[in-house]
């Protein structure tokens, strides 16, 4: 069962051989009894599974329906950037990721036919992290990953071929329909989480749709796997011999396999485009003839920067590709999406356990708005610029290419993609604007950066230490301050006796502390608050605030 | 080359401003976006004032062309 039928004529060279997983009869088939979750999730690419995990470390149950029986069957999204690994960290798939997935840090941008590369990039400002700025890998192995760390779970269920059919949305809950190669049933849950990709059939039940643009170009992505001394950069070229007038970009990633990308241009004939010997003849003039390759996947594409006007729909809940869609070359889709995960699995849970008021989840809204927003922004603006509309805008791009070469200031106007990072959550109506003097780096709304710290004397990293609860960083040698309830507080210095040994210095550095300053984390490891002395009436104000504006402390 | 021309990055958001510049041009007409690339030259070229300046960017640019 193939998940996407575009691979075309190449197919037949296209291995597609990812393991699939078996049906189980779901024990509502043929019973007149309705059972009642609090998650559905409908989906189970990366995003539905990684919310799935993410609820369960919440201690809530999950059922997650899949209409298919497999994994991504394409590589699709290869890049995973740091953000994300760290996320994934968190739920526990991030150091797998890591060790199967090639990390690069450096971009190349070539122009014509100059072997020299116009100029250079490199992503990681920022030494002494755990993850790198990127990993290239299948996106297959992401999800792979998240099923076997979901079948750990024992509360949450994963249900393969189980197709959602109907959604009956509502103030108080959602009934699903389920079809089966078997019949169908039905689900009652207090929240549907609708991670169905970017046809999401649950947003074409409950007559939505998106926002925005559609780009009119074609891309050729051709995934081959060969022996090739390539370095593992990310070489990107416009105006390639190989591919005149237009753009190309190859990548690797694990196993051997490589990306190569042609952009093709608006008038193409999607059946002549696909025709194994012309994909072939693309492929062979990038490559040149003596190189051995096979084909892991091929696929054409068009683009599309667009959202839908709302995440939060009464008791349904868009996330990743069925909520907002991006062009790949910020790689920001699947990176974006399981920002999301991070932002709405906490939150649901609060509300589930009846911690925080459902208005919680509207910051989910707005603050996942922003995201996807800075995204479609960053990934348009790439876009036109790869792919001018007009020839003014053509002439102005290929002036800038020029001006490259010679002028540091014009490498800033070329666009090659901008690559993911995470969205600051400048505005939220969850965070505590400053009252005391910091630097903007560690600011109310942006995630915390990673540092090596010492806990009882083993090296660790800081965010390992953060995250799934509220947290108080309290940047002093002395005891922990009195608990505020609801917040567990760290104390962070550079001595031993601290629960957290900012053995570097660099936790300090990076959140501008000094002795007595507190900050107050999120669950998301994203900063709520931060004053220079701790005061536990304003911690709890701050803490009420970041619920969504609850005073039910745990 | 530089003497007097500066090339180190001078514009605080270039993906910004290079959008605003695109978008400047939509729904004209190639005489209109000639009109309108000239009349932007020449407010920048006296926001710049400097003659030497301007006589290398006018100078380099020509050169730049017979590449
Ligand atoms: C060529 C290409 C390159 C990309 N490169 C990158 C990259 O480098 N980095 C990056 O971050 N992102 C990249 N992306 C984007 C990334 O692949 C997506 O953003 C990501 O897959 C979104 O995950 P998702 O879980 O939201 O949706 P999907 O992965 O589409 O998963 C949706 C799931 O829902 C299932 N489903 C659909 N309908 C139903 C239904 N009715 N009932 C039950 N299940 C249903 C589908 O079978 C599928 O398993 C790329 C995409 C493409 C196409």
């Amino acid at each position: 069962m193939a998940k996407f039928q575009d691979v075309g004529k190449a197919r037949r060279r296209a291995r597609q051989a990812r393991r699939t997983y078996p049906f189980t009869r779901p024990q509502e088939l043929g019973s007149p009894e309705v059972r009642h979750f609090p998650v559905v999730i409908a989906g189970g690419g990366p995003i539905g599974l990684a919310t799935a995990v993410d609820l369960a470390r919440h201690g809530i149950a999950s059922v997650v329906l899949e209409k298919t029986n497999t994994v991504s069957d394409g590589s699709r999204a290869i890049c995973w950037a740091k953000r994300t690994l760290e996320i994934l960290d968190r739920l526990g798939t991030g150091e797998q990721m890591l060790a199967k997935g090639i990390t690069w840090n450096q971009g190349y941008v070539y122009f014509g036919n100059d072997p020299e590369p116009l100029y250079t990039f490199d992503l990681l400002p920022d030494k002494e992290q755990k993850f790198p700025a990127f990993i290239n890998l299948q996106q297959y192995y992401a999800e792979e990953y998240l099923v076997e760390k979901l079948a750990a779970c024992p509360d949450s269920e994963l249900r393969w071929q189980n197709e959602v059919v109907g959604v009956e949305n509502g103030t108080q809950g959602v009934r699903v329909t389920a079809r089966t190669p078997e019949g169908e049933y039905r689900l009652d849950c207090d929240y549907l989480v609708a991670a169905d990709g970017c046809r999401s059939p649950v947003r074409t039940m409950l007559d939505l749709d998106f926002e925005g643009r559609v780009f009119e170009d074609h891309f050729l992505i051709a995934d081959v796997r060969m022996k090739a001394d390539f370095p593992a950069i990310r070489r990107f070229w416009f105006d390639p011999p190989f591919n005149p007038g237009r753009t190309s970009l190859i990548h690797k990633q694990a196993d051997d396999v490589w990306r190569i990308d042609f952009q093709m241009g608006w008038h193409v004939d999607r059946e002549e485009a696909l025709k194994e010997e012309n994909v072939d003849r693309m492929v062979r003039a990038f490559l040149g003839p003596d190189i051995d390759f096979e084909y892991e996947w091929v696929s054409l594409y068009t683009f599309q920067c667009r959202r839908m006007q709302h995440f939060v729909h009464d008791r349904v809940i868009f996330a990743g590709d069925s909520a907002h869609l991006v062009s790949p070359f910020g790689a920001r889709g699947a990176n974006g999406g399981l920002q999301d995960v991070d932002n709405l699995a906490w939150k649901l849970a609060l509300v589930l356990k009846g911690k925080a008021p459902p208005a919680l989840l509207a910051s989910y809204d707005a603050e996942r708005i922003q995201g996807a927003d800075e995204n479609i922004l960053n990934s348009s603006r790439s876009t036109d610029f790869m792919t001018p509309k007009s020839e003014v805008s053509l002439a102005f791009r290929n002036a800038t290419l020029e001006l490259a070469r010679d002028f540091p200031f014009a490498r800033r106007f070329v666009n090659p993609g901008r690559l993911s990072v995470p969205c600051v959550l400048d505005g939220s109506p969850l965070n505590t604007p400053d009252e005391d003097r910091f630097t903007d780096r560690q600011r109310p709304g942006a995630p915390c950066i990673d540092a090596p710290v010492r806990v009882a004397g083993k090296d660790m990293w800081l965010l390992k230490q953060l995250g799934d609860r509220f947290v108080g960083l309290y940047f002093a040698d002395g005891a922990a301050p009195k608990d505020v309830p609801g917040v567990e507080v760290l104390t962070v210095s550079s001595g031993f006796a601290a629960n957290l040994q900012d053995c570097k210095g660099l936790v300090a550095k990076h959140f501008d502390a000094k002795p007595g300053t507190f900050y107050l984390i999120r669950p998301d490891q994203h900063v709520a608050a931060r004053w220079r002395r701790f005061d536990p009436a304003r911690v709890g104000t701050a803490l009420a605030r970041a619920r969504g504006g609850s005073n039910a402390l745990a | 080359m530089p003497g007097k021309l500066r090339t180190e990055p001078g514009v605080a958001d270039p993906d910004a401003f290079y959008a605003r510049l695109i978008e400047l041009h939509e729904g004209l007409s190639q005489d209109e976006s000639n009109k309108l690339n000239a009349k932007i030259i020449l407010l920048l070229a006296n926001q710049v004032g400097d003659d030497a300046a301007l006589q290398e960017i006018l100078e380099y640019a020509r050169n730049s062309l017979k590449k």
